[in-house]
């Protein structure tokens, strides 16, 4: 998929670079290796390797999203592509994150889990483990407090097919993304107080890196707020490696349940999340899946791989048993 | 205050080297001022104070924590202690007699002995029932030596007789050397009423012996308890640990050194990691206050300190000692080490040495009472050319004697001893005939001895003899109707026949070891002269008339098969004298007896004169019986190259005897040396030459092994192959001068090439000189096995000491780490039990470190993707429980059931016993090995879940790759791996292993949905955080795909590189595991054994006196006893089962125990 473009550019340049073959060229040629690839990926198509993906980083000067890389709140950058056959559904939509350690352990317990279960007594007193999150300057407590919560996700999408020069929304499903345990028993929002979730929030101020309070996260869905909000959910099931995709939507919706149609298509991005100062990149992802889960190629390869070995080593070894098969025990006395 | 002290064991005011000791008898006030030992004893480590330091001690040392197992050694040791200490003992305390128990009795005590009790303490003997003040004691327990010795009292205090009053009154003062382990020798003065006698070893009763014969005595405590000269001989009691154990810290070491290495690792990295990435990541992970990457990193030093420390084997040490423990009731329980005649089991004393039972290199064996029963039977006899003894059946074929083979009856003569066995019915057919020869013969051996007869009720006769053979033979006359019945120092009374008939006893030729012979002189009733002589044959026929020529023939061909059979033998003859001639002699052998320079020679040659043209009667074989079994036990072992050493107080004749019937010493032998120079120069000659002949090529320097490091400890002396089998027999006096420093060298080394080496008269001491010494040189494990208290010292020395058990005294088992009471049980213990416990050790240390480092290296390995933030790829709660629930039980199923193949095969094979003396199971380098195997499996347990679950999501597009899910399916992977890993280990399936197996896969499984539960999260909502995702994971088709490829590549490689391996460079395990399953588990019928018959050159088997017999007391009148009385028997008789159940013996002595 990926690998005819590879052998393309690369023997475009090597024809290119024919005649001045030397170290200094080699390491030009990974250079410009590495910006085909990479331009070809981000800006022509979606990326295919490892599924359908293109980086919004915005760290190349000709990205559309470059101008919001560097930090500048309520930064819209739009992105182009286009599929030029049905992309099978149901179709997930995941946004990426590479170099980025969720998994790092002192990331990984900044949070409050009697908290989250929604347990107002520690409102008022986090854990010491969501330090330096665990109050704010003045001294009031932060709910949610941690790390985790406080580096929330919140770049924000907007997919449209372009139908007849016309962008028509492509509604992502943003419900039932998060583990239904999760959502049902791991975190439980505080009992309202007088019917309002935001009363239970008394006394307790939001994370600093959060535009909005927690009872406000989503202002179109008043079940979708506080502590099971689904993309505070996804958020807070932290990767095991620090490259990580996390599920943003699906596309089910009416005319898209068949998969994403042929087309061009635009993504509209609210770029609000920095990770240009630790190297980090920022990707979305297309994905759809099969009957064994996520489409994931190692599994397969490594199978057909490991079944060749023993092929061949079940020759081997039968050659070696008709062969060597050991002499009776005539040494044993 | 003594007492006080050393029962709390502080008494380390033994620093102090004790001068010379000075005691007054009855008076304790005195005696106790200087603080001497007490009576108790003390063979145990530790008591309730000393415990816990002591202990603390050791197990730093051991660097262990299992410290339960070591209290139930603790409590057995003391329970054997409480037993000897707590016997009692009659002591004349305050003018009376008191029954104390042996721990109360004090320096300078007066206490009263009965017969068959043991000696209490050292004593110094004060008087006896016996006239003269003799006693009777037997000293086995203390040198092996079986025969009965005489002490004597000093006349001054033998006057005091049973008289309490007087004894109570008695005020001796006793000034003596310091305590010290010379059993031969002692010194003091015993000062009476101004007056001073000079005291020696004569008058000393030494603790081990056993009073015999004696109806009392009384004695005044020298030493007591451990200054007593047995337990100064019996060495120090040190911790024994084996060499997995030794081998266990230098792995801890290089453990250590591994983790350092990893948290190194990982700490640069963080510190790396910090500078360039750690400080831009701030926005989403602040910094704490003051942190920077150099701090950062050394935290999570630590912190991966932490983490990894499962790689230092913490809980294995628990496992180690729990395995041990239950291989040692394997032990304990095994019915087939079990005796029955004694209702003696097999006991595993020290539960913490099992393994090394699996690699012994080296046994060193006792003779008397180990290999021998100590009992000797009259077995066959040629009399006049005719062979008896044998059965035979009607087609002329010989037939085994067995127990049920049919006995002869001796019911006709009332006097016969009832214990006596014969099957022959030929010989008692021929006594009742009376043919003449059989009269004489027996007639012989009724008068030719020194055994001193007993008629404690009428017609019921004990002998004492000075040694076992000659009681053997006067028992056999007595059962074939010459009954010896008592003697004065002129005349011996025998019953022939049913008559009385009393000889004049005119002349008694006595044994010593030139001559090899001895004679007596008697006249009978109707005045005829003759002249009995029995001997060594060779030394016999030297002297035999021409006339004999043709017997001589028929007989030496008996002798050679009696020989061949491993029979000690003996030739008898006779001559009648002339009257004249006699007294001639008798005048020039009393003019020799008394002059006063060269006594001794020129009774020899008076004797020379007389022993000539004897008349050839027959000749007689006594069987020094064997413990059953023990030449097929030897065979076995050497199989299974193990080198055995005899190391015996008896004299080399006895020993290179009893190494000939029990298969150690070999017709087929390309030679037999004897070392018995005199001189430290000779010594070494006869060594060098003896390693020359063995192996031309021997360097003249001792092959010494590279040491690696430049450690202060010897160097181990290389093994040296010998060209074909030799055997060595090296004598006291030899082996002293070859135990010196500059010679030792030597003598290991030929002692080590040798298959076989037999040590005679040896001192205790010496015996644990001969064990130190290959310890120090030699890379190998040694054992020592004895029933005695002269055996304790080298118990000790031995890495593993085993002691038999079932018979009287308790010193060897005391301080042996493994008991039984037959030495053919010795090869269950090293080949079944020892390989089974070293195999598993082996298995068991390989697994555990296989599953522990696979383990952590995993975390070692995510440290690269997190940042080397120290966060673990598990849940907490699986590390918790891996080694305590999910792993323990399996593992220790395995090191407890496991087998290669069953004790048949294993005794069928004795070779497999080879690779535990090699180390080849668990070593450095297997240890290098398991390194790289865990290292690999850590390698695929991490990188494939990595590469799988790496961008994936759930069939539903939810999270998998999230840090929970990860870690669950990580440790799932791991788990089955190593479970199935302990599958491949496991060679024997039993029905536990199974349960165990899927046991804790099921409990893995039960506890991770129970933990992830929504119940668990709720009651601790801080404590369970996995919530779900069991549920949310492992219903997966990727997570399960993933789970079996991981496990698939672990697995495959071994599997693979065993095949190859079984069928390309087999080991003697794979290929009679090979021929077990070709057999399909049915093994071929046992080989019937029959006694290996030996076609041989004759040894002459004069072997039947250790020393100058009693000829001088018999005939000197000193020895006179006074006249049968009827004296009650004061022990029930043939009480312990082996006197009730042996055919016959010279011991004629209550069994008897002494009231404990």
């Amino acid at each position: 998929m990926s690998k005819p473009l590879k052998k393309i550019s690369l023997t475009k340049l090597l024809h290119q670079n024919k005649n001045k073959w030397s170290f200094i060229k080699l390491r030009q040629f990974y250079q410009s290796l590495e910006k085909i690839l990479k331009e070809t990926c981000s800006y022509a198509e979606l990326c295919t390797n490892n599924g359908h993906w293109l980086d919004y980083t915005g760290t190349e000067m000709n990205s559309s999203c470059f101008s919001c890389s560097s930090v500048k709140p309520d930064c819209v950058c739009e992105l182009t592509f286009s599929f030029s056959q049905l992309f099978e559904g149901p179709v997930f939509f995941y946004y990426g994150l590479s170099n980025y350690y969720q998994n790092y352990r002192q990331y990984g317990v900044s949070k409050d889990a009697n908290q989250l279960s929604g347990d107002t007594t520690y409102f008022l007193s986090p854990q010491d483990t969501c330090s330096p999150y665990q109050y704010d300057s003045s001294g009031k407590p932060i709910v949610p407090c941690g790390s985790i919560a406080n580096s929330k996700f919140n770049d924000t999408f907007k997919l449209y097919l372009m139908v007849n020069g016309v962008k028509t929304l492509v509604p992502f499903d943003g419900k039932g993304i998060a583990w239904w345990t999760d959502y049902n028993v791991k975190y439980r929002n505080p009992a309202t107080v007088n019917g309002s979730l935001a009363k239970a929030f008394d006394g307790t101020v939001k994370p600093p890196n959060w535009p909005k309070p927690a009872y406000e996260l989503d202002p179109s869905d008043a079940a979708n707020n506080g502590f099971v909000n689904q993309d505070f959910l996804v958020w807070m099931r932290r990767a095991a490696l620090p490259n990580f995709r996390k599920l943003y939507g699906r596309i089910t919706g009416g005319d898209y349940s068949q998969g994403l149609p042929a087309g061009n298509y635009t993504l509209q991005i609210n770029y609000n999340y920095p990770v240009v100062n630790f190297k980090g990149t920022k990707k979305v992802i297309f994905s759809n899946v099969s009957w064994m889960g996520g489409k994931n190629e190692f599994l397969g390869l490594a199978y057909l791989v490991i079944g060749c070995l023993c092929v061949v080593m079940a020759i081997v070894m039968l050659i070696v048993y008709a062969k060597y098969k050991f002499s009776d025990d005539d040494d044993m006395q | 205050m003594g007492s006080v002290l050393s029962a709390c064991g502080l008494n380390f005011k033994k620093e102090k080297v004790q001068g010379e000791r000075h005691l007054r008898a009855n008076d304790r006030e005195f005696n106790l001022s200087f603080k001497y030992a007490n009576n108790a004893i003390k063979t145990s480590k530790y008591n309730i104070f000393t415990f816990l330091p002591l202990n603390l001690f050791e197990q730093f040392q051991r660097l262990a924590n299992a410290y339960f197992v070591f209290l139930l050694i603790l409590q057995n040791r003391h329970k054997n202690d409480r037993q000897v200490n707590n016997r009692k003992v009659d002591v004349l305390i305050d003018g009376q007699l008191k029954n104390e128990k042996w721990m109360n009795v004090q320096v300078g005590d007066i206490i009263k002995l009965e017969n068959n009790q043991f000696v209490t303490a050292d004593l110094l003997l004060l008087s006896s029932s016996e006239p003269l003040n003799l006693i009777y004691i037997e000293t086995a327990e203390l040198d092996g030596e079986t025969n009965l010795k005489v002490k004597q009292a000093l006349t001054i205090t033998g006057d005091l007789g049973d008289n309490i009053d007087r004894l109570a009154a008695f005020k001796g003062e006793v000034r003596c050397e310091a305590p010290n382990n010379r059993l031969d020798k002692f010194t003091g003065t015993l000062a009476v009423e101004g007056q001073t006698f000079a005291l020696d070893n004569e008058r000393i009763l030494l603790r081990g012996c056993t009073l015999r014969n004696t109806e009392w005595c009384f004695g005044l405590v020298l030493f007591g308890g451990p200054d007593t000269k047995l337990m100064q001989n019996s060495g120090k009691s040190v911790f024994k640990r084996t060499s997995i154990d030794h081998l266990m810290n230098v792995l801890v070491l290089i453990i250590f050194g591994l983790l350092a290495c990893m948290c190194t690792i990982l700490a640069i990295g963080n510190g790396i990691w910090e500078y360039q990435q750690g400080s831009s990541f701030t926005v989403f992970l602040p910094r704490q206050e003051g942190a920077d990457a150099a701090l950062s990193g050394f935290l999570t030093f630590w912190s991966y300190v932490i983490i990894l420390n499962t790689v230092v084997p913490i809980s294995l040490y628990v496992s180690v000692e729990i395995l041990r423990l239950g291989n040692s009731y394997y032990i304990d329980w095994d019915r087939k080490m079990y005796h029955t005649k004694s209702d003696t089991p097999a006991q595993a004393r020290t539960t913490t040495l099992n393994e090394e039972l699996g690699q012994i290199k080296y046994i060193f064996s006792d003779k008397t009472g180990t290999l021998t029963q100590n009992i000797m039977t009259f077995n066959r006899c040629s009399i006049n050319g005719k062979s008896y003894g044998e059965v035979v059946d009607f087609t002329g074929q010989r037939i085994e004697i067995t127990e049920k083979t049919e006995k002869v009856d001796f019911s006709w003569n009332s006097l016969a001893d009832p214990k006596f066995s014969f099957h022959d019915h030929a010989l008692v057919e021929a006594v009742k005939q009376g043919s003449t020869e059989v009269h004489a013969f027996f007639r012989l051996l009724a008068l030719c001895h020194t055994v001193m007869p007993e008629e404690k009720t009428v017609g019921n006769l004990y002998y004492q003899a000075q040694s076992p053979d000659e009681g053997a033979l006067v028992t056999a006359a007595r059962n074939f109707g010459f009954v010896f019945r008592s003697r004065t120092p002129e005349t011996i009374s025998v019953v022939e026949m049913g008559t009385n008939t009393t000889y004049e006893l005119l002349a008694v030729l006595d044994f010593n070891n030139v001559r090899k012979r001895m004679s007596v002189i008697v006249r009978s009733q109707e005045g005829r002269l003759t002249l009995y002589c029995k001997g060594a044959d060779t030394i016999i026929y030297e002297r035999l008339h021409p006339s004999c020529s043709k017997l001589m023939e028929v007989t030496t061909e008996h002798l050679n098969e009696y020989a061949g059979e491993g029979l000690r033998t003996l030739a008898l003859a006779y001559k009648d004298l002339d009257e004249a001639e006699f007294q001639a002699w008798r005048e020039r052998h009393h003019e020799a007896s008394t002059a006063l320079e060269e006594r001794e020679e020129k009774l020899d040659a008076i004797y020379e004169e007389i022993e000539t043209d004897l008349l050839l009667l027959g000749a007689t074989a006594v069987e020094d019986k064997l413990q059953d079994g023990v030449p097929q036990t030897i065979e076995q072992l050497s199989k299974a190259d193990i080198k055995i050493w005899v190391l015996t107080g008896d004299k080399q004749e006895t020993a290179e005897n009893i190494g000939y019937s029990c298969n150690m010493l070999r017709e087929e032998m390309t030679e037999v040396f004897v070392v018995a120079a005199d001189t430290a120069e000779g010594v070494r000659e006869e060594l060098v030459n003896a390693r020359k002949k063995m192996c031309p090529g021997s360097p003249d320097e001792a092959p010494f092994q590279k040491s690696r490091f430049g450690s202060k400890k010897p160097k181990l002396v290389l093994d040296e192959k010998a060209d074909g089998e030799f055997g060595l027999v090296i004598n006291g006096h030899s082996l002293s001068y070859g135990l010196q420093k500059d010679l030792q060298l030597e003598l290991l080394r030929t002692a080590c090439m040798c298959q076989t080496v037999i040590c005679c008269r040896v001192t205790p001491l010496q015996k644990a000189q001969v064990v130190e010494l290959v310890k120090k040189y030699k890379k190998a494990v040694t054992l020592a096995i004895g029933d005695g208290a002269n055996d304790v010292s080298m118990i000790k020395a031995a890495h593993i000491g085993v002691g038999i058990s079932g018979q009287e005294g308790m010193q060897a088992v005391l301080s042996s780490d493994y008991s039984f009471a037959q030495f053919r049980y010795l090869q269950r213990l090293l080949l079944v039990h020892g390989r089974w416990s070293y195999l598993r050790m082996c298995k068991f240390l390989r697994y555990f470190f296989y599953k522990n480092f696979s383990f952590t290296f995993i975390h070692f390995w995510y440290g690269f993707f997190c940042g080397f933030s120290a966060q673990t790829v598990y849940d907490e709660w699986f590390i918790t429980m891996y080694n305590l629930v999910y792993t323990a039980l399996p593992v220790i199923g395995l090191s407890l059931f496991d087998q290669d193949v069953n004790d048949r095969w294993s005794f069928q094979y004795p070779q497999l016993y080879s690779p535990g003396q090699q180390n080849q199971y668990f070593s450095i380098k297997a240890f290098g090995k398991i390194l790289l195997h865990s290292c690999y499996s850590s390698l695929i347990l991490f990188f494939i879940p990595y590469a799988a679950m790496h961008d994936t999501v759930r069939d539903d597009g939810k999270d998998i790759a999230d840090y929970q899910s990860f870690a669950l399916l990580a440790q799932t992977c791991l788990l089955m791996v190593v479970n199935l890993q302990l599958g491949l280990d496991t060679y024997y399936w039993t029905a536990v292993n199974h349960f165990f197996l899927w046991g804790s896969l099921s409990v893995y499984f039960a506890v991770s949905f129970t933990l992830y539960s929504n119940g668990m999260f709720l009651i601790f909502t801080s404590s369970f955080p996995f919530i779900g995702t069991a549920r949310n994971s492992l219903n997966q088709p990727n997570v399960w795909l993933t789970i079996f490829l991981t496990t698939i590549l672990c697995v495959l490689p071994v599997v693979a590189l065993r095949f190859l391996l079984i069928q390309l460079r087999p080991t003697i395990n794979d290929k009679v595991r090979y021929k077990v399953r070709q057999a399909k588990a049915v093994l071929p019928p046992p080989v019937r054994r029959f006694p290996r018959r030996r076609i041989s050159t004759r040894r002459s088997g004069y072997a039947f006196s250790h020393a100058r017999g009693y000829g001088d007391l018999v005939t000197s009148g000193r020895f006179l006893r006074r006249p049968v009385k009827s004296r009650p028997a004061l022990f029930p008789l043939a009480e312990s089962p082996i006197a009730e159940n042996s055919p016959q013996t010279y011991r004629n002595i209550g069994e008897g125990m002494p009231s404990s």
